[in-house]
């Protein structure tokens, strides 16, 4: 009985501990979690925006669906001038250097190749796709410069009614 | 391949539509007519001068018009703007690859091909690229549905889907298509690059989307001016591709299969 008795209370105090270490390491991932957003580059065109086309929340969890949808909205159907698009991700993120040129968005330390390294994901885009805006044939500074303007993003050319997630407070 | 072009020529063929383009005098020739009667049936507008907004559909289709009489023997006015245009000039050689070798993988998107009739001795010059056929068997030989012809006409490769097994290179019967076998330091923006993917000419598609009705070629062949490419809606009888080939007879190369191409050629 005894023993029994010193057995389950040896479990208890084992569980506990295992929750507390969970606990610990929930806090450690929450406070990692915190830096997602200090990956914008200082000399970027972003770094002086409130948020991206979309609130910034929504960007850091669907960024890559809104593009993808968007590359083939352009490469079927010919439309450029979208509110969604890689070029434009470029154009507005890209950094600058001393000499005011432009550094690769993949390169080390640079907005997008950073934060594909912190989430560990392979980042692909840019096999292809310009690195830096050069040769551009559309892109947000001269879709603001139309009269047209840009086309609406596919999420409100699809759902109109859905509410947008709520913008954050800090900058992206 | 200039060989190749010659002996596909049929010899009586050629004959009749000599005799045709004379029996028709000053008008447009009935073979030339014929061809665009079985180019279009619609009559639209003209292409949209803003950028687009609404997907592309098959009020237009785009095309060419080669005039090889135009053509200079030595320019290359039409490939070096082509390649200035869509990046092609960005390649670089790999390192310690054959420059021979090089020359034949590179990335092209026109050539420049001389015919010589072997009997009269006569040198024809033209540009050959991506025909943009009605019936491409590039995109019939698709395993992905990379390969594909868009509403406008355009016969282009998706290269999100393009799994770079370049069946399309051995389909086509112009030649028109490259693959890239190496990874790709420099891109331009409007003409993503990569290895392990195929390519051709796209009709300058990022221009026609931003509301221009030119291409590089056509623009850089009138600059020097020889005017032997002329672009445009084959759908619109009034676009400068359509009254160009009004004028004189204009064939496919290799009419024989059938594939109804976007781009014509005088004097072949």
């Amino acid at each position: 009985m005894t023993q029994h008795h010193l057995n389950a209370k040896h479990q208890i105090a084992s569980a506990v501990a295992v929750l507390l270490g969970l606990v610990a390491l929930g806090l450690a991932a929450a406070a990692q979690a915190t830096g997602v957003g200090d990956f914008v580059v200082g000399s970027s065109k972003a770094a002086q925006l409130e948020n991206c086309v979309e609130p910034t929340e929504y960007m850091r969890r669907n960024h890559m669906e809104v593009i993808r949808h968007q590359r083939d909205t352009t490469v079927y159907g010919g439309i450029r001038s979208t509110k969604h698009s890689l070029a434009g991700c470029v154009e507005c993120h890209v950094g600058y250097d001393a000499d005011h040129k432009p550094v690769d968005i993949d390169g080390k330390g640079q907005f997008c190749a950073q934060c594909h390294s912190y989430a560990a994901i392979t980042l692909n885009c840019f096999d292809c796709h310009a690195t830096i805006p050069e040769g551009e044939a559309w892109n947000q500074v001269t879709a603001a410069a139309h009269p047209g303007g840009l086309l609406p993003g596919v999420e409100q050319q699809k759902v109109p009614a859905e509410p947008a997630p709520a913008a954050e407070s800090e900058t992206q | 391949m200039s060989r190749e072009v010659d002996r596909e020529l049929n010899p009586q063929r050629r004959r009749f539509l000599g005799a045709a383009a004379g029996a028709v005098a000053g008008g447009a020739g009935g073979v030339g007519a014929a061809a665009i009667g079985a180019l279009t049936a619609a009559s639209p507008e003209r292409a949209d001068a803003a950028p687009r907004t609404e997907p592309v559909s098959d009020r237009h289709r785009w095309g060419m018009f080669v005039d090889t009489a135009k053509c200079a023997d030595g320019c290359t006015a039409c490939v070096d703007a082509c390649d200035q245009e869509n990046g092609l000039n960005l390649q670089a050689k790999p390192l310690g690859d054959d420059k021979a070798k090089w020359q034949n993988q590179r990335a092209v998107w026109i050539r420049k091909v001389k015919l010589q009739d072997k009997t009269s001795g006569h040198v024809t010059n033209l540009p050959l690229m991506c025909q943009h056929c009605e019936h491409p068997p590039c995109v019939d030989v698709c395993p992905t549905g990379a390969s594909f012809k868009r509403a406008d006409g355009i016969v282009m490769v998706d290269r999100h889907t393009c799994i770079g097994c370049r069946y399309c290179m051995m389909a086509c019967p112009y030649k028109a298509r490259s693959f890239i076998h190496e990874e790709v330091d420099q891109k331009l923006t409007r003409a993503p690059r990569g290895m392990g993917c195929v390519e051709s000419c796209n009709l300058c598609a990022h221009r026609l989307d931003n509301g221009q009705t030119s291409t590089a070629c056509a623009d850089a062949c009138a600059a020097e001016g020889h005017h032997a490419i002329v672009f445009g809606d084959l759908k619109d009888p009034n676009s400068p591709v359509r009254q160009a080939m009004a004028k004189q007879p204009s064939r496919q190369i290799r009419e024989d299969l059938e594939l109804n191409t976007g781009v014509r050629y005088a004097g072949v």
